[in-house]
Order: structure tokens, then sequence, then C-alpha cells
């Protein structure tokens, strides 16, 4: 039987943008979630230093993304009608992690929460919710 | 008029061609985005296209994320172009509507605008489109938090950057 997270990490594999970012999939005991690895063409701020927060937004989205291909109801990627991002703290240099969770699920839209954080879980630094036609 | 000076003060530091608000940002660097114009209150940004920037391949589409990060990026500098003078500008937050999908391999362009400033938050819109500006495929609203940090700001602050290179 296929691992649930190779089958999200080819999915992945099969996002360009996904690859280019290095994404990768992350967690452990049912608690799937998305691993941004640090480099420093990620900052967005080198004096504090802080990752951007354009690419912040984008790992989110990935990740509702991600989480909607995941649910593996349907093939193909779902397009965003839209996309808010609340930023919480200062990213800083590090790997991100974040998770995601299918909020409603309807016949046509699907609402996605999404939160990012560092080291602690429960130190967000951004959260996401994004509405898909999918 | 402090417009004016703004204006000015900046086009020396942000102005095409200049590039030290892509230079000073390794990540819009890396992805490779680019000064149009700016003026007071407005910054028009692009970013060539490259393959590693989809994110539908059946579509063929740039993934939304990648827009995200030029309507952030080219929001900042509208809010730095509205102030007279530079301080740390951090997004408060942000949300993308996707009118339609962007052509595939297209330059996109983002135009933000700083509609209003108070002492505290930059409020902002943005749109983006790949070839008529008329014609755009998402649309942008935006709030910044300004002096965020005074000691982290990535800018000379005050009267000491006016004709210094960055």
């Amino acid at each position: 039987m296929a691992n649930p997270s190779n089958r999200t990490q080819s999915l992945l594999d099969g996002i360009p943008y996904a690859r280019f970012l290095g994404v990768r999939v992350g967690g452990s005991k049912g608690h799937r979630e998305l691993v941004l690895p640090f480099r420093k063409e990620l900052i967005g701020n080198p004096v504090l230093p802080a990752i951007h927060g354009g690419v912040l937004g984008a790992f989110l989205e990935l990740t509702a993304i991600l989480c909607l291909l995941d649910a593996g109801v349907r093939d193909r990627i779902p397009k965003p009608i839209n996309f808010s991002i609340d930023y919480l703290r200062i990213a800083r240099p590090r790997d991100t992690h974040a998770r995601a969770e299918i909020f409603k699920l309807g016949q046509r839209i699907a609402n996605v929460h999404v939160v990012a954080w560092q080291t602690d879980p429960g130190k967000p630094v951004a959260s996401g919710n994004g509405k898909f036609l999918w | 008029m402090p417009e004016e000076k703004a204006r000015y003060a900046l086009e020396s530091l942000f102005g095409p061609g200049v590039e030290g608000m892509v230079k000073h940002t390794p990540h819009a660097d890396y992805l490779g985005i680019r000064v149009v114009e700016i003026g007071p209150r407005y910054a028009v940004m692009t970013l060539p296209y490259r393959e590693e920037f989809v994110g539908d391949p059946a579509r063929g589409v740039v993934f939304g994320g990648v827009i995200t990060t030029l309507i952030d990026h080219a929001s900042g500098l509208a809010v730095a172009c509205s102030l007279p003078e530079l301080v740390a500008i951090a997004t408060i937050d942000l949300r993308v509507d996707y009118l339609r999908a962007a052509a595939p391999r297209k330059d996109l362009f983002v135009r933000s605008e700083c509609y209003r400033h108070t002492k505290n938050v930059a409020f902002v819109r943005a749109s983006a489109w790949e070839e008529d500006p008329n014609d755009p495929f998402a649309f942008c609203l935006a709030t910044f938090m300004l002096g965020a940090n005074r000691a982290g700001s990535p800018f000379p602050t005050g009267e000491t950057h006016r004709g210094q290179s960055l």
C-alpha cells in the first residue's frame, strides 16, 4: 500500500513552484504538515532578518492546495478564488511548518484554513484562509 | 510639497534601473522582480516568467502565491512612496482575489497604490495583469504597519539617506 506521505510528496513534486521552493512533507502521527526549508534566498528583510512575507503567503496557499489534493476526492489542482493572509510574527531564518484544515467542503467551493509556525505550533508566524473551486 | 519630496528622495533609492528595493531583498532578487515605475503613493513592478513559477502544469499557469510575493513587494514600495521618510514597513494582512487565471508563459505586472495612511497603518490596493492593465487577473487589498521595528528597518531612515546609494 502506498505511503500517504509519499503520495503527498509526489503531488508536491508535480508542482514546479513547490520544487523551486524545496517544499517537503513533514509531520508525524497523522498530523501531516509541509515544511519550507530555510535558505538565504527566502529572506525578505536582511536586517531583522526575516523571511519574505510573500513567500510565506505562497507557502500557506500551497499547503491549502495540497490539503485538498490530499483529501483525494478530485485529481485536478483546485483553482483559488481568493486567499487571505494574516502576518502574526516575524518569520525568522529557519524552517517553517504549515498545516491546513478543510473548514468546509461544499459542492463547488472548499474553504481551507492554514497556519504556519517555526519552533512552536502555539506561536504561529502566519495564518491563511483560502476559498477554492475544486 | 512633502509628497513630491518623498518621491524624489525615493527615486534615487528605488526608481527604475536602481533596483535598491530588489537588491536589498534576497527573495525578490532570487525571483527576478524588477521595478518598472514609481511615483507618489504607487509602484509598478514586474516578474519575468520562469517555468519554475508554474503552479498547475496542466494549465501552465503561474502559482498564485508567486503573485502574492510580487504584490506584497510592490505594495511595500508603494507605502514607502507615500511616506515623507523611510520607516520599517511590515505587512499586517493581505487578501488576493483571483479574477481569472493568468495567461501562461507571460511576464507579470503589479501596480500597487497606497491610497491612505495614518500614523501607524497604511492601506494599499493592487492589481496584477500580464498584458493589459485594464484587464487584471488579480486584485488585492493589504494593510501595513508603519515603524514596525525601527531598529530593524532594512533602509536608512530620516534625512541621511538622501542622495546616498544603498
